[in-house]
């Protein structure tokens, strides 16, 4: 019956309590969609991670990562590839050959990051392939083909089917030169990705220096979904205890920050939302109490106790608090719909946003367990908002309350 | 039976820089069944006498016991659930929670009392059938003329089951016809149910009804006369 009463309560003054119901449901519509548009945005950019840069998991030789010598190979891995392509989660490994060079062009040079790859296993675990601006993957060039991104190839100033010259140093000291020809161009949302990675065939790569097939750098695991991620990683580490397995996180932990504190900034971000409400919902509250002085000094007279008084007016608040919250969170649901299957374009704004991977395009995600924080925090900020209001009415003398003024 | 009794009962406002001898040492009993009318020029006591009567406001000194209990005595949420028990009231106005009907005013007081829905529902039936207001249960207190909306008080005062009920100035804003028919009404209650009444009044009229009439004066009493 308090309930009842507390629902009745709030639309005795209906402007009143519009005004704040539309400031909390602005409010909570901002917070909603915000955090849709970044979630959309992570998880994009997690995606582009793990398709495009890093696949789920990743096997090195234990000081690789640190510092990536080109001696600090291992050599059995065909054996470890076989190995773990029969691990339940696996769908595919790629095992790859990589070496820090330097590119030139007729006109200009540039350091890269070469990948040696088997064009075929690797279109199954990474998704450059489909990522190609021009030209083929690794085809249609007779000898040392190879696979640069766009950015690279507008500083170098190269098409495709244009010579390239590749300068390394072998695993016994060695400096080669040799010359591959552009294959095709491709383009992530990544330019630093762009810029710096090349893709050349394994073969052509192992002979330059001066490795066996068997000699790789990196496996790469691409998993048929991120659930295997921590059952597969306990299983490599298992039957290989000394090699380096990563996750993707912890390859790129620019990445996986990003992931972790996306829910912290977001409870940050709406606590401070729901902080600016709270005094709105407090000043509310305060005027429907003292309006309504005589009669609650009539209740507290007929026998109403403190606690239902209490219980009544922190009702109240809580209810039109979580009215214009739901009506926020449903106007924000209905907009990240919305705009889910369109995106938002942010290519004007872009330019940064492309450099560090994320893409220009957001396609926002609906994200039920965070509507679910918000109505939580809202319901605590009702609560909070209803203590004031509730002291001042709990103070209240009946008798004084109730004596007529004229 | 004895359901009030007072002894030497004072209340002395001094908030404001002249202290008020509101009640000046009052001593009266009240037997269960009576129908007493409190009367007496403004200023002279009669609300800060039922006030105390009813445990909204503690006196200086004195002592007030109802049935067993001296209320005075009592603090908080004891004396507020005492309060729920055993007193009704009418006030002169804001007597009614304006957003629940006739029927949910009434019984929103049982609901405290934590009686049953089956038994609450059945009995604010009757309290408004007998207040004459068995057409109007569903009405909210503003579709009501000021007369039902008192008549809803004292059936909402009856609700509780209370020892008696005390009602400041129940006819201060009732024009004389309704004035009448809720005197009739409270009568009939007392003769009927010999629910024990009493009231504050400027009202002549009221006053004849009385079976007993305090005058006060001055915070003390004047007279107190019993009609037979
Ligand atoms: N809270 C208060 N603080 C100070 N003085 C008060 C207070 N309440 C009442 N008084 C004073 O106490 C005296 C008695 O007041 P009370 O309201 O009991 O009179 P009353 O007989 O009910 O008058 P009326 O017929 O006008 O209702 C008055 O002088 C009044 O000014
Ligand atoms: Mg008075």
């Amino acid at each position: 019956m308090l309930l009842q009463i507390a629902w009745k309560n709030i639309w005795r003054n209906k402007v009143r309590s519009i005004v704040i119901l539309s400031a909390i449901a602005l409010g909570i519509f901002a917070g909603m969609f915000n955090m849709a548009f970044y979630y959309g945005m992570v998880e994009q950019r997690i995606e582009t991670a793990i398709k495009t840069e890093a696949s789920h998991i990743q096997i090195h030789n234990k000081e690789y990562l640190t510092d990536p010598d080109i001696r600090l190979y291992m050599s059995n891995g065909s054996e470890m590839t076989g190995c773990i392509k029969k691990l339940p989660y696996v769908k595919e490994a790629s095992k790859r050959t990589i070496v820090n060079a330097m590119i030139a062009s007729a006109e200009t040079g540039s350091g890269v990051r070469i990948v040696g790859i088997d064009p075929d296993i690797e279109k199954k675990v990474t998704d450059i392939h489909q990522r190609l601006v021009t030209g083929e993957y690794l085809e249609g060039i007779r000898r040392n083909p190879i696979v640069i991104g766009e950015k690279l190839a507008e500083k170098l100033n190269v098409k495709v089917r244009s010579k390239v010259v590749i300068t390394l140093q072998n695993v016994n000291g060695e400096m080669m030169y040799v010359s591959f020809r552009v294959a095709g161009i491709f383009k992530t949302s990544n330019t630093v990705y762009d810029e710096s990675t090349v893709f050349v065939k394994n073969d052509d790569i192992s002979g330059l220096l001066a490795l066996t097939n068997d000699d790789i750098h990196e496996i790469a695991v691409l998993l048929k979904s991120n659930e295997g991620i921590d059952q597969t990683l306990a299983d490599i580490r298992n039957k290989y205890p000394d090699r380096d397995v990563k996750t993707w996180a912890e390859i790129l932990p620019e990445v996986g920050l990003v992931e972790e504190s996306m829910n912290l900034s977001m409870f940050i971000f709406m606590g401070i939302i729901l902080f600016a409400l709270l005094f709105g919902i407090i000043n509310t509250m305060l005027m429907a109490v003292l309006e309504r002085r005589k009669e609650l000094g009539m209740l507290m007279a007929v026998g109403m106790n403190k606690l239902r008084v209490f219980t009544m007016i922190m009702f109240e608040t809580i209810m039109l608090s979580l009215s214009g919250g739901i009506v926020g969170i449903l106007i924000g649901v209905g907009f990240t719909l919305l705009f889910s299957n369109r995106g938002i374009d942010l290519s004007t704004w872009g330019k940064a946003y492309e450099y560090m991977g994320y893409d220009t395009i957001v396609y926002p995600i609906l994200n039920l367990d965070m509507s679910f924080q918000v109505v939580i925090m809202v319901i605590i900020t009702g609560f909070l908002a209803s203590l004031y209001p509730a002291r001042k009415a709990l103070k209240l003398n009946p008798a004084e309350a109730i004596r007529i003024d004229i | 039976m004895k359901v009030i009794d007072i002894k030497n009962v004072e209340k002395i406002y001094n908030d404001s820089e002249v202290k008020v001898h509101a009640v000046n040492g009052v001593s009266l009993t009240f037997e269960e069944g009576e129908f007493t009318a409190i009367v007496g020029p403004s200023g002279s006591g009669k609300t800060t006498l039922l006030n105390m009567l009813g445990g909204l406001d503690n006196p200086t000194s004195g002592e007030i016991i109802i049935g067993e209990t001296n209320i005075s005595k009592l603090k908080g949420s004891r004396l507020i659930d005492f309060r729920l028990h055993n007193i009704g009231f009418v006030f002169q106005a804001y007597n009614l929670i304006p957003v629940l009907t006739a029927k949910e005013n009434t019984e929103f007081v049982m609901h405290m009392q934590g009686i049953k829905k089956s038994e609450r529902e059945k009995r604010v039936k009757e309290l408004l059938s007998s207040v004459g207001l068995g057409d109007r249960i569903d009405s909210r207190p503003a579709k009501l003329s000021g007369g039902q909306q008192q008549r809803v008080a004292v059936a909402r005062a009856l609700a509780s089951k209370p020892k008696f009920i005390l009602a400041d100035e129940p006819t201060a804003n009732l024009d004389s016809k309704s004035t009448a028919n809720l005197l009739d009404i409270m009568e009939k209650l007392n003769k009927e149910e010999n629910i024990t009444f009493i009231f504050s009044t400027h009202d002549q009229r009221v006053v004849k009804k009385a079976h007993r009439v305090i005058t006060l004066e001055d915070g003390k009493i004047l007279s107190d006369e019993v009609k037979s």
